[in-house]
């Protein structure tokens, strides 16, 4: 019975951690182009001269966004 | 793993990047792969001024961040078209609100899976734990930790249900939500009820996976509609929308066409679209390319006092003009009221799945309420009458039927959109099911649309070269398809310095090999004997002048598309605004018996209302602006995603590419998703045929309504994705 005690916490604590990681992906904009993440896997070049600009960039199309 | 990370610092600080910083958002044309999307952005992040670009291949659209203020697209358009992309700006706001409304809805169906996961989760321990040593004590924590997750997690997911049913109640009507709602709020509410109670009628589960498979269905609806609407979206952003006006200071200004006003002075440069109806005030004559009003391919000539249509494209220029017409009252304009009327006519259209609620909701509340009088009239009290009531309604709760037409859509949709054919809507593809009869429009629809040099092997490659170099100064369709010619041969074709243009006559440039001439016939000093209009001349010092021939080429699977589409048993028909011997030409090479030509706009509205008078579905696939309205009309339509802009926003399905195949395909999976919906439809009565008798017995146990809800939705979505596989018969 003391199993039950520590494993239903855990499970459903784990359950909650995945819905808390899809909702930082899709805050953070990772759902808005799939077709364009499949082929930027491909992407052998350096993803940008700074990660400033990476993030600048990921900004101005979470903002105005997809579809 | 940079890039993840700097996302993850992104998203915590909404501020830009840098102060002042502005972003900008462009529809790309012809962005397909990986390799498109790095050249977008590099050939953005080489603008001066741009910090940073990303493209989004799913909506075909490019974000890109500027150190400062943006004073004009233009460069950005600019660097665009200098790797080969075509690039229009679009508005802001609208994107943004999109892109929260699908997140939301992401979200909302994530909180449902987790719901139903260990709710699930939960209850199977219970269900196996019944009978044998599980105590009540644990069954009954069990029963309170679903109830915990559930109550919430229904409370947020449910909302589009419920609000579209209260909706829906409000207007005094019925539609597939309300069922959803009473269904989901009853069995929630009573389970509640139930575990306070220590009972074991707990249906947590049930109402949590109907959830969960109902947004499934909603999120694929919306996300099918979304795409539509930004493709359609990223075509109006083509749209010519400023002026060049001469003020009488002779300067010129950039205005927006909404702006002139009759009377103005207009500049317009060679390849820019006409703003609004105008009349010609230079000295000199031009050519201006007229197939987006009359499907005409030959550019017509026009001189000084001539009239000019807002929309078409002046091919030489600069041409002088004077307004005489608003934007709103243009032919344009008027084109587009003509369209709208039409529109309304197909407004009327009601799905197939709402036609299958306005049955099936009534007939399901029905049998819940006499579910309930029955186990009253019987003596069972109330409690019982009332369990019984809601396991109907939980049971026929339309899960599988709102799951089945959208999952057979998305699926149909998806595979045509990988094959170049982008659908619209999910109702132009029940629309497209039914079409027994199809009318081509015959320039750019049934033709390529273009001029191609058709004795181009006769043609010594020296020759062709020579004039391919002349050529390429202008934008004239033959000078274009001379230029094709060469390149099609392989050849390298370098610009001539020195190429100059005479409006309605030809190109002509001067070096120290003499004169180069590529013209009309009086120009190059050819014989004007066959088919003097549509022949080029070259004449190159003093030999004698080489003549180059232009057809406007059928594309090249017209005839088998059409005998395929024929022998389907499809009646088709030629309707052109071209003249008649072109037109009888084209119907004959193709096989296609009907035919008429010289058709203004309304004149084909009347054909395609005659036949549907005779009770005929019609397909309309057209590409000019003078097919708009008839595109308008028909009960569905199509057009090459070479046509006029407005066409494309008004056909249900515009398609890629050099072939004619696609509509066939096209017609073809919308048959099948139609026989798909259908079968659906038949396994979700099945399973009500079963089921709902177990429910107003009274027999209908939470494990049996889980199972049950669960086995119907996989059915139903697992016999939507054979329609991936299906073969149609269609070569493409």
């Amino acid at each position: 019975m003391t199993a039950i005690a520590w494993l239903l916490p855990v499970a459903l604590g784990l359950g909650l951690l995945g819905l808390l990681a899809f909702n930082w992906a899709l805050r953070s904009g990772q759902m808005d182009d799939l077709e364009g993440a499949a082929w930027r896997a491909l992407d052998d070049a350096p993803l940008s001269k700074t990660p400033m600009q990476d993030q600048a960039a990921t900004e101005a199309a979470n903002g105005s966004g997809s579809r | 793993m940079a890039e993840a990370l700097s996302i993850d610092t992104a998203a915590g600080h909404p501020a830009k990047a840098a102060p002042g910083a502005t972003t900008a958002t462009l529809a790309v044309e012809g962005m397909h792969c990986g390799g498109c999307m790095r050249k977008v952005e590099q050939a953005l992040l080489k603008v001066p001024d741009v910090v940073a670009a990303r493209a989004n291949l799913s909506s075909r659209r490019v974000a890109v961040t500027l150190a400062g203020p943006m004073r004009s697209p233009d460069a950005l358009i600019a660097a665009l078209d200098a790797v080969g992309f075509k690039a229009s700006p679009l508005a802001e706001e609208t994107s943004a609100k999109e892109a929260g409304e699908d997140r939301a809805y992401l979200r909302r169906l994530a909180v449902a899976g987790f719901a139903a996961a260990n709710i699930m989760l939960l209850s199977v321990s219970v269900w196996s734990g019944v009978g044998n040593d599980m105590p009540a004590s644990l069954q009954t924590l069990f029963h309170w930790l679903s109830a915990i997750i559930a109550v919430p997690a229904v409370a947020y997911a449910g909302q589009p249900f419920f609000t579209s049913a209260r909706q829906a109640l409000a207007g005094r009507r019925l539609n597939m939500d309300v069922p959803i709602s009473l269904g989901v709020l009853l069995a929630t509410g009573m389970s509640f009820y139930q575990t306070m109670r220590g009972s074991e009628q707990v249906y947590f589960d049930a109402a949590v996976t109907l959830l969960f498979f109902l947004l499934i269905g909603r999120y694929l609806d919306l996300t099918m509609r979304r795409r539509a609407a930004g493709a359609a979206a990223n075509l109006l952003a083509l749209k010519a929308t400023s002026a060049t006006v001469m003020l009488d200071t002779g300067a010129t200004e950039r205005l927006a066409t909404g702006d002139v006003a009759p009377g103005m002075r207009l500049l317009i440069a060679a390849g820019e679209r006409i703003p609004v109806d105008a009349r010609v005030a230079s000295s000199g004559d031009g050519l201006v390319d007229e197939s987006l009003i009359t499907g005409e391919t030959r550019p017509r000539r026009v001189a000084a006092g001539d009239l000019l249509y807002s929309g078409t494209v002046s091919l030489t220029g600069p041409i002088e003009a004077v307004a005489v017409a608003r934007e709103d009252n243009t032919l344009l304009a008027e084109i587009a009221r003509l369209m709208q009327t039409a529109e309304q006519a197909r407004g009327r259209y009601v799905r197939l799945a709402d036609r299958a609620a306005a049955i099936y909701a009534p007939a399901v509340h029905g049998l819940g309420l006499a579910t309930f009088l029955g186990w009253m009239m019987v003596g069972a009290g109330w409690e019982t009458s009332l369990t019984a009531a809601i396991a109907v309604l939980i049971i026929t709760c339309p899960c599988a039927l709102a799951l089945a037409v959208p999952a057979v859509q998305v699926v149909a949709v998806g595979r045509l959109f990988r094959q170049g054919i982008i659908v619209k809507s999910g109702d132009a593809l029940e629309r497209l099911a039914d079409v027994d009869t199809i009318v081509l429009d015959k320039t750019g629809t049934l033709t390529e649309g273009r001029p191609r040099l058709i004795d181009a092997g006769a043609i010594a490659s020296d020759a062709l070269v020579l004039a391919a170099s002349l050529a390429l100064s202008s934008r004239h369709p033959y000078a274009q398809a001379v230029v094709r010619a060469a390149k099609e041969r392989g050849l390298h074709v370098a610009a001539r310095a020195g190429v100059a243009e005479v409006a309605g006559a030809g190109l002509h440039a001067q070096d120290d090999d003499g004169e180069v001439r590529l013209g009309s016939a009086s120009f190059c000093g050819g014989t004007d004997t066959d088919n003097a209009e549509a022949t080029l001349w070259l004449k190159a010092g003093t030999a004698k002048p080489i003549a180059f021939v232009f057809e406007d080429a059928l594309r090249s699977d017209a005839r088998d598309v059409i005998g395929h589409l024929a022998a389907q048993g499809q009646r088709l028909e030629l309707l052109s605004g071209d003249r008649e011997g072109a037109v009888a030409e084209a119907a004959a090479a193709v096989g296609i018996a009907t035919w008429a030509a010289q058709r203004r706009p309304d004149e084909k509205i009347k054909h395609i209302e005659a036949l549907k008078a005779q009770s005929r579905n019609v397909l309309m696939v057209g590409d000019g602006l003078n097919d708009a309205p008839a595109l308008a009309a028909g009960t569905a339509s199509m057009s090459p995603s070479s046509a006029s802009d407005i066409s494309q926003t008004t056909a249900d399905v515009v398609f890629q590419g050099e072939h004619l195949a696609p509509i066939a395909e096209a017609l073809a999976v919308a048959k099948l998703a139609k026989r798909r919906s259908l079968q659906n439809f038949a396994l979700a009565i099945g399973y009500n045929i079963v089921f709902v008798p177990l429910a107003i017995a009274g027999l209908v146990t939470p494990l049996v309504a889980a199972i049950a809800m669960s086995a119907s939705s996989i059915a139903v979505t697992a016999n939507a994705l054979r329609l991936q596989l299906a073969k149609t018969g269609v070569r493409t």
